[in-house]
């Protein structure tokens, strides 16, 4: 799996993320500044963690409105596979490649903690290496994660299983507790509707190791590794 | 001189708002020849000020040990840095940024941030981790939850962004706060030992050159007020709170470090304290150089500023850098790639002088050396503080101490920090390997670094009860402490930082304070061979004559050698037995026991034994080493007890403890005796024996099962009514903000 | 009564918002722009009939919570 990482100004994950893409592929990941215009050719466009711009505006807006970002839709549309987390995923809502918004936490303050994943559609690239109704421990580490999409598109996104990953507890039920920052129905993550571009705001490359935060989160990187081959 | 310095004279009042007294100012005429103009007597004012020159400390300070075969740079430059092996290099320091932070919380500790993190970057390190050490005032005070609130979101706002993990901390509350509040903030970074930045400018026509943020009116000292009288639209000038921004912070971190990657810099220093005037004076003092600057070049955000605005603004997150000639364009090119101003400003000369022209014309002309060679230095009077005599445990009352503990756990200098740390991202980095809330934070070194087993350790601690008591003992503590949880993680101190907050020291009983302070600081460092490498001083935290408590926080660096071997701090397991490392005589005196329960703050602190100390600490690394010690933690606030409670609550199991005879129960459940940790432990007998071996008194005291926590009498109380109490306080003293408002 | 509170940023206070925008929008080609400074639009429906008091109410909210004086201005508006 050939894999390039944009880093934005104000990315701050991107090492994290080169890490655990490195672990599972065995193959350096391409590090590409948002002013360029061109992208390596890649079996997988990953947008990482941070605060591109300083999340000042709305977080994600000027990151997904920078020079490479033209280049990424065009190969999303393409179906190059595209992954965001945490500031990733917020700059695909703002870019209009994954549907919804991240608002502030519900409480108004950033949150750092383990938080208990469920997949919600194993049957994906990103997520067959899991089993749907699958828990992960990963962490998150956000500001803005609080997602919100109306009423129909949740209903579409729930009809067609585009709904990736959702907030539980130890016992895997969707309850407020659970619920790090007042997302919608516990949404932690999303698909576009090809299933091609995943969003979430937990980290698991901050999960694939024993020593730091556990290994739940190599399931999303080794099954990526896998079906892109 | 032009019209944008012309002053009505520097009158005695002007003197006095710059902050120098008469004598000072009698030294300023002597070295001028001449009366100074405004921005001139600014510079002396900044140059000499406390916070610069450390007048009041230096004598002192002077005596702390800061040598060891470890370290690289003492004290003096940006920060300290000391050699970790594997060629490379650890670079860290403390600052406080206490009175910004009590005006304009969020801003005050955002800044703060900013500020020490430049400190480190500005060497060449990359910062890996950020700690910091808050004191607030009681938590009844009206203002102390609208200061927990913004102070914690702007130590979170600012590191989050710039994507350091803030791994560990520590926060008081106590009355004598309620005034002055602080926010002590501490940045560790790792670079190449053989490619560390200095900031001594060297090579006379070699240029000056600025780069970062424009240069606005933040947060120009209070005696700006004085430049009212050269102004016209004084709204517009008033000097304003510092706003940090951290996204320009991390351009320019990413920026330095591609910079320092090649040959270009010659010498950097960041725009502190006093902006560019001190970098530019500090730089050319260190060097043995004259500089030149041209203040029409410098980037401005804002019209009409003077040169007395420009020299003396402490906008943020702007460095100074001497490069070497003809690397002009490829500093330009890299800044430029980062959105970032860059400007040739000057450049150094062999005049000793430093001139600034505007306008074409000269606006300020200083001898260097005269300037910062005659700074102040005062050997205050001082009168050593009378330690109180002990207490006697037996003149306390009986007291159910289940109760008593469950009192504690939940007592606001106890209770979680939960609410606090999980708004600082503390993993971002991805190599936390022990989190917030344990004794120290840990973070994995690089693979360069001993193939990926190498961790560094870092904690800050004070008990600033014990430095009121009895400022010798108080001082050893903070570093014995600060070690013991280094120790407490299998890391081996390597240094020190130290952050001095005392109240006025132009009163002999504060200073009296600060040097019994140093005195017991500087003697703990070389018994644990921990030199201060690094420090900041802040001074007059009184509001209305009213002192805070002697607070010399103390921010230690360890290195663990083997992060797998780390022991948790959390019981994990059932049926392991506990013991108990170091001397137990049950000191009660100046204990959180004490004042939480009996509302007493009195006694003699726990005195410091510095060799068993040592020999405590010497001994357990080499149990963890040998991976003997499942769970580990240092004894502190509130005792046994509260320690055997926080590794229960910090783990998945309970545990019983023996409750021997010969000492009060009370006081053996309950005393801060000092040099000690619980262990859990598969073979208890190994650590008695190896403990013997090694001089150490041990005792076994319990065992891990359960799920409450069991003393011998047959009491007990459940770890989830322990945690409700525990975990419950600060949220729910949190919670009542907006009702309170 | 419906109002309308606009805070903004007082005169010479960093704004790292503004300053971000202003540099997003240079990249995207709109020239000409000289400054941006973000600040806060707050609607407030409000039960009182009286403008005076509802601007001495709004006065008050602003200096309590809805403004940061330390660094922020605030102006008060009166919809209807």
């Amino acid at each position: 799996m050939r894999s390039a990482v944009i880093v934005f100004p104000g990315s701050n994950r991107e090492m994290d993320m080169v890490a655990a893409l490195e672990q599972a592929s065995g193959k350096k990941p391409a590090l590409v500044f948002h002013k360029d215009t061109e992208l390596p050719e890649v079996d997988l466009i990953v947008l990482p963690g941070g605060f591109s711009h300083g999340d000042y505006l709305r977080a994600g807006a000027m990151a997904a409105r920078s020079p490479v970002m033209a280049e990424v839709r065009r190969r999303a549309e393409k179906g190059v596979p595209v992954l965001g987390v945490c500031n990733g995923f917020q700059i695909l809502t703002e870019a209009g490649l994954l549907p919804g918004a991240l608002m502030r936490n519900a409480s108004l303050r950033f949150v750092c903690k383990n938080v208990t994943l469920r997949c919600e559609n194993a049957q994906t690239l990103f997520t067959g290496a899991m089993e749907a109704g699958q828990r992960m421990t990963v962490p998150c580490a956000h500001m803005d994660g609080n997602y919100f999409a109306d009423a129909d598109t949740m209903k579409r996104l729930e009809d067609s299983g585009g709904i990736a990953f959702r907030y539980v507890d130890g016992e895997g039920r969707t309850t407020e507790e659970a619920n790090p920052n007042g997302s919608l129905d516990n949404v932690a993550g999303v698909f576009n509707e090809t299933k091609t571009v995943l969003g979430l705001m937990p980290h698991p490359e901050d999960a694939t190791d024993p020593l730091h935060g556990g290994t739940d989160g190599r399931a999303l990187f080794h099954g990526l590794a896998e079906a892109l081959a | 001189m032009t019209d944008t310095t012309k002053t009505p004279g520097i009158t005695p009042e002007i003197v006095a708002e710059h902050g120098l007294k008469p004598e000072e100012y009698r030294k300023v005429l002597e070295i001028m020849g001449r009366e100074p103009n405004l921005v001139e007597l600014g510079i002396f004012s900044v140059m000499w000020s406390e916070h610069c020159s450390y007048k009041s400390s230096k004598v002192w300070l002077k005596k702390l040990p800061t040598q060891g075969p470890q370290v690289i740079c003492g004290p003096g430059e940006n920060a300290g840095v000391v050699d970790i092996g594997d060629g490379m290099a650890a670079i860290f320091k403390i600052e406080s940024h206490n009175h910004p932070s009590f005006i304009e919380p969020y801003q005050g500790a955002a800044t703060g941030v900013g500020g020490i993190l430049r400190d480190v970057f500005t060497m060449g390190a990359r910062p890996i981790m950020n700690l910091n050490a808050l004191r607030f005032g009681s938590p009844d005070h009206p203002k102390t939850r609208h200061l927990v609130s913004g102070v914690v979101a702007g130590i979170g706002g600012y590191g989050n962004c710039v994507g350091i993990p803030t791994v560990a901390g520590e926060v008081n509350f106590h009355p004598a706060y309620n005034g002055n509040i602080l926010v002590n903030a501490m940045t560790v970074g790792l670079a190449p030992a053989d490619r560390i930045f200095y900031s001594a400018a060297a090579g006379a026509g070699n240029p000056v050159v600025y780069v970062g943020s424009k240069t606005g009116r933040d947060g120009i000292h209070g005696a700006t007020m004085a430049s009212a009288e050269f102004g016209e639209d004084s709204e517009e000038k008033r000097p304003t709170v510092q706003v940090g921004d951290p996204f320009t912070e991390k351009l320019l971190i990413e920026a330095c470090l591609e910079l320092m990657a090649t040959d270009a810099i010659v010498a950097i220093q960041d725009m502190g304290a006093a902006g560019l005037t001190s970098s530019s004076f500090e730089m050319a003092s260190k060097g043995g150089v004259g500089v030149e600057l041209d203040l029409d070049r410098v980037p401005l955000r804002e019209e009409g500023m003077t040169p007395y605005e420009i020299m003396l603004s402490e906008s943020q997150e702007r460095m100074l850098m001497v490069i070497k000639p003809g690397r002009e364009e490829l500093t330009r090119g890299i800044f430029e790639k980062w959105d970032l101003d860059f400007a040739v400003i000057g450049r150094l000369t062999e005049t000793g002088k430093m001139v600034l022209r505007w306008h074409g014309e000269v606006a300020g002309e200083l001898p260097i050396d005269p300037l910062a060679l005659a700074s102040p230095e005062y050997d205050r009077p001082w009168t050593p503080t009378t330690p109180p005599p002990p207490l006697d445990p037996a003149s306390l009352p009986e007291r159910d101490p289940l109760e008593a503990l469950e009192t504690l756990i939940g007592c606001p200098d106890l209770a979680s920090r939960r609410w606090i740390w999980e708004q600082y991202d503390h993993l971002v980095m991805g190599n936390t390997v022990v989190r917030p809330g344990a004794d120290a934070g840990v973070v994995r070194l690089p693979a360069e670094c001993g193939g990926g087993k190498k961790g560094l350790a870092a904690k800050v601690d004070c008990t600033p009860r014990y430095c009121l008591a009895d400022p010798v003992q108080g001082g050893r503590q903070a570093v014995a402490e600060a070690c013991r949880n280094l120790y407490a993680v299998g890391a081996r101190p390597l240094a020190v930082t130290n952050n001095l907050n005392f109240g006025n020291p132009e009163k002999p009983e504060i200073m009296g304070q600060l040097v019994g302070c140093l005195q017991g600081m500087g003697e703990a460092c070389r018994a644990l061979g921990a030199p201060v490498v690094s420090g900041n001083v802040s001074l007059y935290n009184e509001t209305e004559g009213k002192a805070i408590l002697p607070t010399p926080t103390i921010g230690a660096i360890g290195l663990v050698e083997d992060v797998a071997r780390i022991p948790g701090a959390g019981l994990a397991e059932a049926g392991l037995a506990l013991v108990l490392l170091g001397r137990t005589r049950g000191e009660l005196g100046q204990s959180l026991y004490l004042r939480e329960i009996e509302g007493r703050e009195e006694g003699a602190p726990p005195p410091v034994d510095l060799e068993a100390e040592r020999a405590a600490g010497e001994l357990l690394l080499a149990l963890i080493a040998k991976g003997r010690v499942s769970a580990c933690h240092d004894l502190s606030d509130g005792g046994l007890l509260v320690a055997a409670a926080e590794m229960a609550l910090a783990g998945t199991v309970g545990c019983a403890l023996d409750v021997p005879g010969e000492t009060p129960k009370t006081a053996w459940l309950f005393g801060e005796d000092q040099g000690r940790y619980l262990l859990a432990v598969r073979d208890a007998d190994a650590i008695l024996s190896a403990a013997e071996a090694a001089g150490v008194p041990a005792v076994r005291v319990g065992e891990t099962g359960g799920d409450a926590l069991k003393l011998s009498d047959g009491s007990a109380i459940s770890v989830a009514s322990l945690r409700r109490a525990h975990e419950g306080w600060l949220p729910a003293y949190m919670a009542a903000e907006l009702a309170a408002e | 009564m419906k109002a309308k509170v606009h805070v903004t940023l007082k005169p010479g206070v960093l704004d790292p918002q503004g300053k971000a925008i202003h540099h997003a929008l240079g990249a995207l080609g709109f020239q000409g722009v000289e400054e941006v400074r973000q600040g806060k639009v707050i609607e407030l429906e409000l039960a009182e009939t009286d403008r005076a008091r509802a601007e001495a109410a709004l006065d008050e909210m602003c200096r309590k919570l809805l403004a940061n004086t330390v660094i922020e201005n605030y102006a008060i508006e009166l919809t209807d």
